[in-house]
């Protein structure tokens, strides 16, 4: 029954001894052995299921997607031929990104810092611990249906244009800093992760030499756990990429990027415009356009990317030698 | 000015800033509750929690309120949203249940069982699946899945015995379920693993020099001593189920009819509607004053349900700490 040679057997040559050393599985109870069996199937089954993901996208990318495409601009048409490509979505989900980054990353960083190294008092940094839990556990959906809610305000007609009675609420800028929630979780719990891993010993080198605190957290802390940023950094950043719902409601979703008024940056940033997923989202059946193969290729796209700031993540924790802590963490 | 910034912080300022910024957060989150409860107040005014309940439909109740004026009276504001929950909790409970079993697995299977060339391969690929956009999954879902399904899983005598009640072939709770499944699963695998992997080994190699086999060591030792870990990944991936709009508004079928398990094969093909799938589909119409009241009232339950939940994990998780099994 259990994982032991039969005394006085055949003689046991080295290669039949460390076989007998691993799972004997045959000598297990049925049910064992169906469990064990199973967890095999689930293992061999969520790895087929994102290759086929990625195979079945990259096919269909091969198929869609040409490269004028990615240089046109989308046109309202029914004729798929017609309807111009996806240049604006890209352009938008990059810009998205940017913005949501900018809000996120001092945010997260700080709150994490502020936390691990302060954290006094003990029920005020127990609170914001428990507030970055509650927006990582929060629906995109409900963030965006605030996120209408404050920036209908008249308050906020700066950050898209005024209408009767307050704003529109729908801009680049409003999208930017509600989708920067998404990210903030990951960035907050990297940050923390490193800074919690970092050696007592290298902090205290530093007091030893005389630098005050803050200093210590600015020059031996941050450049201790700037990877572990670039890593939290970088799947925030994917989030972003990959959210519907926010961009959805508070995006406007127009076809095109469409900037409030002619200064350069400023009015694309209070301007509507479309990303990536919900150029997807409107393209697919499911919304307005029913244009599966212009769904299709900004999809292979949107993929690509994932992909690209997946690499990414695992490229980061390899820079510049071996990390001061060792982490090897698989949830973020 | 500027130079008195330039200069080194002292530690006190320091702490006071970063403290702040901290608090933000915390801030926001009051903001979002107020407004969101602000929002929702008028339907909770005129229906009070009978809206949660059961009677009539949803969907022609929201059609309604489409046309209402500026200043709707109280009738305008009738929903009877249970419809919609139901099918929010329906189809987050199957695909939590599903998930569970699959990443428990999976977990077990990594940490145990793969082989070291297998383990290194499966890291990346629960990484990847775990960043897929949810969009992807739907655009599977409403171009091959619920195409397939209509086509070769529900046959035409099934569609015809129930043509003058709902339509099967638009998708329905299976296909949403299944996807469900896929989107939360690799969460779940991954925060298990890493709470598998950091029970201390001689606890597991104990279990296993008083006999029991790894898989029976693993499950007596190991997956008990994470239980608590577990229960935050369950709990984590319920709200991200829970709050799921863009997946379920593709192919749940866009009738809100609450499949009934009674109905044999058939109920994984019944269409259904979740309360966040709703508030997408309507949120083109949200100037409607009624309408507007009631998306909110949905995104307070949606809020208040994940609070719960992220609450409760995060109780859960606390008394980890003191064992570090886990973080």
């Amino acid at each position: 029954m259990a994982a032991v040679e039969p005394i006085g057997g055949a003689p046991v040559t080295p290669s039949r001894r460390r076989r007998g050393r691993r799972a004997p599985v045959r000598s297990w109870r049925p049910r064992d052995q169906a469990i064990f069996v199973l967890s095999w199937i689930a293992g061999t089954g969520l790895c087929l299921c994102a290759a086929a993901l990625v195979i079945f996208f990259i096919v269909q990318g091969a198929h869609y997607l040409r490269p004028a495409l990615l240089v046109t601009r989308p046109s309202p048409a029914v004729n798929q031929a017609l309807s111009g490509g996806i240049l604006d979505p890209i352009e938008g989900t990059l810009l998205l990104g940017v913005i949501g980054l900018l809000i996120a990353a001092p945010l997260g960083v700080i709150t994490a810092i502020w936390v691990v190294e302060y954290g006094r008092p003990r029920w005020l940094s127990r609170i914001v611990e428990s507030a970055v839990e509650v927006i990582a556990g929060t629906p995109d959906i409900v963030l965006a249906i605030f996120g209408l809610a404050l920036f209908e305000l008249g308050v906020f007609a700066p950050f898209s244009f005024a209408e009767p009675g307050g704003a529109f609420g729908r801009s680049f800028l409003n999208a930017g800093i509600i989708v920067s929630a998404v990210a903030i979780p990951s960035i907050y719990t990297a940050t923390r992760n490193g800074l919690l891993a970092t050696p007592r010993q290298l902090r205290e080198a530093s007091y030893a030499l005389g630098k005050t605190r803050v200093a210590t957290i600015r020059r031996v802390v941050m450049p201790a756990v700037r990877r572990d940023v670039a890593t939290g950094a970088t799947l925030g950043l994917g989030r972003i990429y990959g959210d519907t719902a926010i961009v959805v409601l508070l995006l406007g979703a127009t076809l095109r990027n469409q900037p409030e008024n002619n200064v350069p940056l400023i009015g694309l940033l209070r301007g509507t415009g479309s990303t990536l997923t919900s150029f997807i989202y409107d393209s697919s059946p499911a919304g307005d356009g029913n244009a599966p193969n212009k769904a299709y290729a900004a999809a292979a796209v949107l993929l690509l990317m994932v992909l690209l700031l997946n690499w990414g993540v695992g490229r980061i924790g390899r820079i510049g030698g071996p990390p001061i802590h060792e982490e090897r963490r698989l949830g973020a | 000015m500027l130079d008195r910034l330039r200069q080194p912080w002292s530690d006190n300022r320091a702490e006071l800033v970063l403290g702040a910024v901290a608090c933000l957060l915390a801030l926001a989150i009051m903001a979002m509750i107020v407004f969101v409860a602000r929002g929702a107040w008028p339907t909770f005014e005129h229906d009070g929690l009978s809206w949660l309940g059961s009677g009539g439909n949803p969907d022609s109740q929201i059609g309604a309120m489409q046309n209402t004026s500026t200043n709707p009276p109280a009738s305008a504001f009738l929903v009877h949203a249970w419809p919609l929950i139901y099918g929010t909790v329906l189809s987050a409970g199957l695909a939590l249940i599903l998930g569970l079993a699959v990443s428990l697995a999976t977990a077990i299977f990594i940490v145990d069982f793969a082989p070291p060339i297998v383990r290194r391969t499966m890291t990346p690929v629960i990484r990847l699946l775990a960043a897929v956009p949810s969009v992807l999954y739907g655009l599977v879902g409403i171009l091959v899945l619920v195409p397939f399904t209509a086509q070769h899983l529900v046959s035409s005598s099934q569609k015809r015995s129930v043509e003058y009640v709902i339509q099967l072939s638009n998708g329905g709770l299976g296909v949403a379920v299944v996807l469900l499944t896929l989107m939360i699963a690799p969460i779940m695998t991954a925060l298990i693993t890493d709470a598998l992997e950091s029970v201390p080994r001689p606890w597991r190699e104990g279990a296993i020099a008083l006999g029991l086999n790894p898989l029976r060591a693993t499950l007596a030792v190991s997956i008990r001593a994470i239980r608590p870990a577990i229960v935050a990944a369950a709990g984590l991936a319920a709200a991200r189920a829970i709050g799921e709009a863009i997946v379920i508004s593709m192919v749940s079928g866009g009738v809100s009819f609450s499949p009934n398990p009674a109905d044999g094969q058939i109920f994984w093909f019944e269409p259904f509607e979740s309360l966040a799938s709703t508030i997408v589909r309507d949120a083109e119409s949200i100037n409607a004053p009624a309408l507007h009241s009631t998306l909110y009232a949905f995104a307070a339950l949606l809020l208040f349900s994940s609070f719960v939940l992220s609450l409760a994990s995060y109780l859960i998780r606390l008394p980890m700490r003191r064992y570090q099994v886990s973080s």
